[in-house]
């Protein structure tokens, strides 16, 4: 009987916190969506996630594509199928990689950094302060960071397909002596616009996720340097798995067919 | 209508989980009055003061502001309430991101759109009013010392010219030189400003210097209330340890033997 009873509570728990995550979400979303906004913190935001992630996905992609490159060499090699090193290149980073690695970044830099600050604000009584000064919460804190995930991850996805491509060109080219018009050449020749389109999308769902969870494990942290630092682990924690998880359910949507 | 209590509190009752923090809270404050509430740590002075600014929500009982009913207001319409409302809070609550000048304009420039320029020399103007020179108005909250925060959270508290100020343990923390200048400023302020002002406090000093009337509480429920100048001469064997400190008396210290 004990062991039923702990498994019902925690069933409990669960429905709990997924019905408190869903209501926060839905209360997030409308305020983002519903005048009036707050720009200048929208825009900060957006340099915060968009401009200061650059160098860290930038680096990811471009070794990432280096690697492919030299991966997919020494197993295509020995099929003599070298010529489709480009097309897996390109394929792998704009479907898969390129967003799955940079949404990852991303959620280890700035998801922790929003669990962070909005803790630390939550514990200080920041955020009552706010309340207080006729200021929603909700709308200033919350509404900017998830427009700021869903628009910049895109751009910095986009960004970072470009420079792993570069890097699987740089190793083919410099390394692997192919020739670079026959490697752009290969690079076009398969690639379609559902390839991108499918990982832009996956991108900004990748960037509301993160920025969801920063939010709501801040938002909701309590209990002092121990509360922040239980709540930066799980707002990564939880936006990596769901990464993961949420990155095979679209895949499954846009390639399930073909 | 003059006689309307600035506010009225009655049968006020807030639990968290199994533990009873309010217990049936009545209490009126008068217009232009200062209330002074004293007690023990847990007793529920803070939870009160939040209670009435819908920072939380009782389980039960009313609380009116104005005689009008505050603890079913919908969102918008607590926006519009907490105009009226300024609170200086224990760390004084001072946001990070922001420099002193925008910590005290913020209500000014997000709750009533004044334009920034405008907001900024109403600032400065607050924080001479508290002692500050212009110079602070530049610096980040991080650079001022204990004392010099819990001004600008005064400043920002009067900024908005309330008609109701909190003032929740406005000396804790701050030498006794620095607590008398908080005093009052505090006093000052709320004199120049006609406002209704509630306190809590466990400093005696301070209760005796800021208070009009006196209220005690103790286990959620108000014991006593009466003139600042009876305190002393209260009759109330609760109110007489609490103000001479004595360990001994009918106010029994949970401390577990080791």
């Amino acid at each position: 009987m004990q062991f039923l009873a702990a498994i019902g509570r925690t069933f409990l728990v669960f429905l709990t916190q997924t019905g408190r995550l869903a209501l926060f979400t839905s209360s997030g979303v409308s305020h983002a969506i519903r005048p009036p906004l707050f720009l200048r913190q929208i825009i900060r935001q957006m340099v915060d996630i968009g401009y200061y992630s650059l160098p860290v996905v930038g680096l990811t992609a471009l070794f990432t594509g280096m690697v492919l490159a030299l991966q997919s060499y020494s197993g295509f090699s020995r099929f003599q199928a070298e010529g489709a090193i480009a097309t897996v290149v390109v394929l792998s980073i704009t479907r898969e990689l390129g967003p799955v690695l940079a949404g990852l970044m991303v959620a280890g830099r700035i998801g922790a950094a929003m669990a962070a600050e909005i803790g630390t604000m939550r514990v200080t009584e920041q955020i009552d302060a706010l309340s207080t000064l006729s200021t929603n919460p909700m709308k200033y804190l919350v509404a900017p960071r998830l427009l700021a995930g869903v628009t910049m991850l895109p751009l910095l996805v986009l960004t970072a397909d470009i420079i792993g491509v570069f890097g699987g060109f740089l190793v083919g080219v410099y390394r692997l002596n192919f020739n670079p018009a026959s490697y752009i050449a290969r690079t076009w020749e398969y690639l379609e616009p559902v390839d991108v389109i499918s990982g832009l999308v996956k991108a900004a769902v990748f960037g509301f996720v993160i920025a969801l969870m920063g939010c709501y494990f801040g938002y909701r942290s309590k209990g002092g340097a121990q509360g922040v630092g239980q709540a930066t682990t799980n707002s990564v924690v939880s936006a990596s798995i769901l990464i993961l998880i949420l990155n095979y359910l679209i895949t499954g949507l846009f390639f399930s067919t073909k | 209508m003059t006689d309307t209590p600035k506010i009225a509190l009655k049968h006020v009752h807030k639990r968290f989980g199994h533990k009873v923090v309010l217990n049936g809270i009545d209490l009126e404050v008068g217009r232009g009055e200062s209330l002074v509430i004293i007690g023990g740590s847990g007793t529920g002075k803070s939870v009160m003061l939040k209670c009435i600014l819908g920072l939380l929500h009782p389980d039960s009982g009313s609380i009116k502001v104005d005689g009008e009913e505050t603890t079913r207001l919908r969102p918008r319409e607590r926006e519009k309430l907490l105009h009226k409302f300024g609170m200086l809070f224990q760390g004084a609550a001072l946001f990070d991101s922001l420099p002193v000048w925008e910590n005290v304009a913020f209500g000014l420039i997000q709750g009533e759109h004044m334009p920034r320029a405008k907001a900024k020399e109403i600032a400065v103007r607050k924080l001479a009013a508290v002692g500050l020179n212009a110079d602070v108005a530049e610096l980040s909250p991080a650079e001022l010392s204990g004392g010099m925060q819990k001004r600008v959270g005064l400043a920002r508290a009067i900024a908005d010219e309330p008609e109701i100020i909190f003032f929740d343990e406005p000396t804790t923390g701050l030498d006794p030189i620095m607590a008398d200048v908080i005093n009052e400023l505090i006093v000052k302020c709320v004199k120049d400003l006609g406002a209704t002002a509630v306190t809590i406090t466990h400093d005696m000093a301070s209760a005796r210097k800021i208070a009009d009337r006196v209220a005690m509480i103790h286990q959620g429920k108000i014991i006593w209330t009466g003139h600042a100048k009876d305190i002393d001469n209260s009759g109330n064997p609760y109110v007489d340890q609490f103000v001479h400190g004595r360990g001994d008396g009918p106010i029994q210290m949970q401390v577990r033997a080791l």
